[in-house]
């Protein structure tokens, strides 16, 4: 079965995949939630999918994904399914949902924000799921969510 | 009463609901007819312009002072600590103890907000760059009310800027509240934006969309202008084309019906001619006064001693 062949790839005991990111997205959400783990990461890129086309899969080894990161996954490939994997097998299956809410991690685009120019944690109020649009709770501007928005961990 | 104001800052049209604004109304109308004397009495309001705006901060002084209030503050950065680098949230922190309620001005937006989330009393965002400026709405609604007793059935003509005035903005937000039809008259490049066309629309409320003010302006209940900036225009001639067709002058508002009112957030410059301030529909000079029993009436209602 084609979809097994990605689960062969690089096969982990224990971690988190991060499965049906829409093909070419994949680099980017390694790009957003970095490169710092204590055992391999392995990405996987241009799979076959019913579901999407192509997809991407990133694997990590050693990490449960957290909250936050799922967040920030779900502002860039809502599409994509997270499953914990323990022993060997999938102990958890994650759906990703855009959440309601969003706090620190977003920067408000607009430069005239108080968030920009004082020591204040960003907070925005998700207005549209579908293409994910978002709202300043500062200066109440409306964005639509663009990568470059999204603060990146695991930069040391 | 399920409304209570007491401690509660004013920052944003969006934090408020129709309820709250029509209490408000109503407790303003209340100021203005004399009840609730001395309103402010014993009260200490800091007001801290961080960003210069003259006919605002003396709108609100002048409201603090007739209700027997005291007032303190600064009316530019250059005189306040912030010229020393000391942060927005520092300077809060600190009048915050020397006060019961803070009005204050800023050009970064957002700025109100996160004064209010250090503040212990009642912040007034009196504007926060081009986001907002609350008792300006306030006072819009107020002076609709007190000339039409009601604000459902009525059609108001917004007339210039409409991209970007702040004012304009606001003020539909405010509208949408209500049993209104708009009509937006502005040139294309200065046109409603689409997300407030898109909010109109999702509320079920009817608009129009004029290029200039004809004859369909005899049905407008009211009628807000505000400034076309030649700035805002990337080919100057367009803007020397088209502003003749946003001024108001003795000609142009015959096109007015007998009781279409003549609003504008003022300060003008020459979107309303000086010949037609006499018109008895011209009632920008009594919107501006109004600004004082509102603004008192807030100050009350945050402050808990109107209740
Ligand atoms: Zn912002």
């Amino acid at each position: 079965m084609s979809g097994d062949r990605s689960y062969r790839v690089f096969k982990i005991e224990e971690g988190t995949v991060i499965d049906h990111i829409p093909s070419p997205l994949g680099l980017l959400v390694l790009d957003i939630l970095g490169q710092v783990s204590e055992g391999i990461i392995s990405i996987g890129l241009n799979f076959d999918s019913r579901r999407t086309g192509k997809k991407d899969l990133i694997k990590y080894e050693h990490k449960v994904i957290k909250k936050e990161e799922t967040d920030k996954i779900a502002l860039v490939a809502p599409q994509a399914t997270i499953n914990i994997i323990k022993g060997g097998t999938v102990v958890e299956k994650r759906s990703i949902d855009v959440p309601d809410t969003i706090e620190g991690f977003l920067t408000c685009m607009n430069p005239n924000c108080i968030t920009n120019l004082e020591k204040v944690k960003t907070s925005f109020d998700v207005v549209e799921k579908e293409k994910v649009k978002v709202k300043c709770r500062y200066c109440e501007r409306v964005w639509e969510v663009k990568p470059n928005m999204i603060e990146k961990d695991g930069r040391s | 009463m399920g409304i209570d104001f007491k401690g509660r800052s004013f920052i944003s049209l969006s934090d408020m609901n129709k309820e709250e604004i029509l209490y408000l109304m109503e407790k303003s109308g209340e100021v203005k007819a004399g009840k609730h004397k001395g309103l402010l009495s014993g009260k200490t309001v800091a007001t801290l312009f961080f960003e210069p705006s003259t006919r605002t901060r003396l709108s609100f002084e002048s409201a603090v002072l007739q209700q027997g209030g005291q007032i303190f503050g600064f009316s530019s950065s250059a005189s306040s600590s912030t010229q020393k680098g000391e942060s927005l949230t520092d300077t809060i922190k600190t009048v915050t103890g020397y006060c019961d309620a803070i009005v204050m001005r800023h050009k970064i937006e957002g700025a109100a907000r996160r004064a209010s989330q250090v503040a212990d009393v009642p912040i007034i965002n009196a504007g926060d760059g081009a986001n907002q400026h609350p008792t300006q709405t306030f006072l819009d609604i107020f002076t609709m009310m007190e000339k039409k007793g009601s604000i459902d059935g009525k059609t108001i003509g917004l007339m210039g800027d409409l991209k970007y005035g702040r004012t304009t903005h606001s003020l539909l937000v405010a509208l949408s509240f209500f049993d209104v039809r708009l009509a937006f008259i502005s040139p294309q490049e200065l046109k409603m934006p689409e997300h407030y066309t898109d909010f109109l629309k999702t509320k079920g409320i009817e608009f129009m969309e004029w290029d200039v003010l004809d004859e369909k302006a005899g049905d407008l209940d009211f009628l807000y202008c505000t400034r076309i900036q030649k700035e805002r225009f990337f080919d100057p001639m367009e803007y020397e084309r088209v502003k003749g067709s946003y001024i108001l002058d003795k000609e142009s508002i015959q096109l007015l019906g007998d009781s279409t009112y003549i609003m504008h957030p003022l300060p003008r410059v020459d979107e309303i001619a000086e010949e037609i301030d006499e018109d008895e529909r011209a009632i920008y000079f009594e919107q501006a006064h109004n600004g004082v029993p509102v603004r008192q009436a807030l100050l009350g209602l945050a402050l808990g001693t109107i209740r």
